[in-house]
């Protein structure tokens, strides 16, 4: 990427007088910014990366920087191998399977109706839809109420609480109002069509755009959070693998910082390279996926940008 | 466009619920799912709020326990652990706030003003990322990077020379404070930037083509017509921030802190966790999370009608 700097001779023209298309100092600078930042946001996971497939003993030698040294898979042998580690992939995925589908069902059922100009009460159903959004109870009374509802320690209290988001649903909601022509929906009403067919077959083959975007922020948003997981679980078979990555490393950074270990460079609880190995274990899938998806990412963001 | 409004809402009304209902009842039936979800996991908890006037026994209930009044608040805020907790909340969120709110907008007028589209569209790719990735992997990698002696950017700076010894970017409370909040910004700037950049592509064209005839530079068109340009999401957005001046994210404090860094690290959000959660304190808990989210709360409304009164938009 760096290269492209020096390539200023084939700046784009958009117009105007010529000196304004002259590639100047403040357009290096600006790139230069640029460039940094986004080292930043690459270097640290291609250290991290590189790390994870180095010796033991060539990392705490500390030799090992943006290159790997005695290349080696045993920590991935280790991460695969541990089946606490696999098992809470599993469980994070199914969790966050069954968290979007549900999810964007109750996100259907409230943004279709309250897309509709017509509907009676439609400001007071919008109003209790949208005041949790500012104003939660907390995170006692919901433990006391979730223990109440029995869902407290178990899989669905993972799940039920966050379904309905109020912003995703301002998102769809908004996206139906503005790319659902109301005439499409009012033939078909004249030719006896009912509001679930309307829905079904008219406006959701529409809304495919949305519809993916939402999932993703639904799915994405599940399978990095998990405060939930520390407030409202015990159990160990209840761990999201995000949960189980911050206390791996948690653990591992105490025994570190709290003793004199970091300064020999003596054995650890996790290996670095261990640790490392889990780091990667857990960020790759959303890597790999992330440039594929980011266009729906972006266009969500700018329809829930829209007032509704 | 208001009286269409106006208009379309005296339809609604003459229509009687039954004739409503009758048309619609598809939609209040699908409606039902949400408002069921919402009454059932966030309404049914307010009354739960009720334990923060209370001396709240578990074994006792609510029905067995006595009112307290006010007298919790007052306890907590005798507590030095809680007003720790609130002095760290609202510093390390005013900094956050200082910090990390005008670098988005910096950042989109710099990716603006990008000549080279491809170079723009993946340099955008590569800083959405951070948003993108959980605390624990931030929290991990951030290790990675500032231990003391085995973090990459102290082996660096050690080996080039500039340093003799490791600086404990994570484990002194002053270098940590820093870190965190470089982090915070580092997380959410790119992403910040995409509400900016939509704002920009809505200014007119014309307007930047009348300003370079009239020789106005590069700075000038930023200052007089993008910045003007972006104001309304600039106002919309500080509004939604400063609603988050009381909260704090658990799972980046939690991710970023250790005990080293305790001082600093507490904040209310760990407050809430260790009393309520980890010591089984409900009322205390409770009342510092219910003056945590009236707070929040308050700050908006009042911020949104600043907002308005000075002609902008607003949020609500």
């Amino acid at each position: 990427m760096g290269k492209k700097e020096k390539t200023n001779e084939t700046t784009v023209s958009t117009g105007g007088e010529h000196a304004v298309n002259k590639f100047r100092v403040s357009d290096f600078v600006m790139m230069a910014v640029i460039v940094l930042l986004c080292a930043t946001c690459v270097l640290p996971f291609i250290h991290v990366a590189v790390k994870s497939i180095s010796g033991n003993a060539a990392v705490m030698a500390k030799s090992v920087y943006f290159w790997p040294k005695d290349i080696t898979f045993d920590a991935y042998k280790r991460v695969f191998g541990d089946d606490s580690m696999t098992y809470s992939m599993g469980f994070s995925a199914v969790v966050t399977l069954i968290f979007t589908a549900l999810g964007m069902l109750v996100c259907t059922c409230a943004a279709y109706p309250l897309s509709k100009k017509r509907l009676k009460g439609k400001q007071g159903i919008t109003f209790l839809l949208m005041v949790p959004m500012y104003f939660g109870a907390g995170i006692i009374p919901s433990y006391l109420l979730y223990q109440d509802l029995k869902v407290l320690n178990t899989v669905w209290v993972l799940i039920l609480p966050l379904i309905y988001s109020p912003y995703n649903m301002l998102i769809m909601k908004n996206y139906f109002q503005s790319t659902i022509p109301d005439s499409l929906e009012e033939s078909a009403f004249l030719d006896g069509a009912s509001n679930f067919q309307i829905l079904w077959k008219i406006v959701l083959p529409l809304s495919k755009p949305i519809l993916a975007t939402l999932s993703l922020f639904y799915a994405v948003g599940r399978w990095n959070a998990y405060s939930d997981n520390m407030y409202y679980t015990r159990d160990n078979n209840l761990k999201l693998i995000q949960y189980k990555l911050y206390q791996m490393v948690a653990s591992a950074t105490e025994s570190q910082t709290s003793s004199l270990a970091d300064i020999g460079g003596v054995s650890q609880s996790v290996p670095e390279v261990l640790q490392a190995a889990s780091i990667m274990f857990v960020t790759v899938p959303i890597i790999i996926i992330y440039p594929f998806l980011q266009k729906y990412f972006v266009k969500g963001a700018m329809i829930g940008a829209v007032k509704g | 466009m208001g009286k269409a409004k106006s208009g379309n809402k005296e339809v609604i009304a003459k229509t009687s619920w039954k004739k409503a209902f009758k048309r619609d009842w598809q939609l209040y039936l699908l409606l039902l799912f949400p408002l069921v979800m919402v009454f059932v996991f966030s309404y049914a908890a307010y009354p739960g709020m009720r334990m923060a006037f209370m001396d709240y026994k578990p074994i006792r209930g609510y029905a067995g326990s006595e009112w307290v009044g006010f007298k919790i608040f007052k306890d907590i805020f005798t507590d030095k652990e809680f007003t720790r907790a609130l002095r760290n909340s609202i510093v390390f969120n005013l900094l956050d706030l200082l910090i990390g709110f005008p670098m988005p907008i910096i950042l989109a007028l710099i990716l603006n003003e990008l000549r080279y589209a491809k170079f723009k569209k993946v340099s955008q790719t590569i800083l959405y990322l951070p948003h993108f990735l959980s605390w624990a992997i931030i929290g991990s990698v951030a290790y990675n990077m500032f231990r003391p002696s085995t973090g990459l950017v102290n082996m660096v700076l050690m080996k080039i020379g500039v340093i003799q010894q490791g600086i404990p970017f994570m484990t002194e409370k002053w270098h940590w404070a820093v870190t965190y909040l470089l982090i915070g910004v580092w997380q959410s700037m790119g992403w910040g930037t995409i509400l900016y950049l939509a704002a920009i592509t809505g200014i007119s064209g014309e307007l930047y083509e009348a300003a370079m005839i009239d020789g106005a530079n590069r700075w000038k068109r930023m200052w007089y017509i993008t910045l003007p340009g972006i104001k309304g999401t600039v106002v919309t957005l500080l509004i939604m921030n400063l609603g988050k001046i009381m909260g704090s994210n658990l799972e980046r404090l939690t991710a970023l802190g250790n005990t080293q860094v305790a001082d600093f690290q507490y904040q209310l959000a760990i407050y809430i966790y260790n009393r309520g959660i980890g010591n089984a304190k409900f009322s205390p808990a409770t009342a510092a999370n219910l003056f945590q989210s009236l707070v929040g709360l308050a700050l908006v409304l009042l911020s949104d009608r600043i907002a308005k009164k000075l002609g902008e938009d607003g949020l609500l």
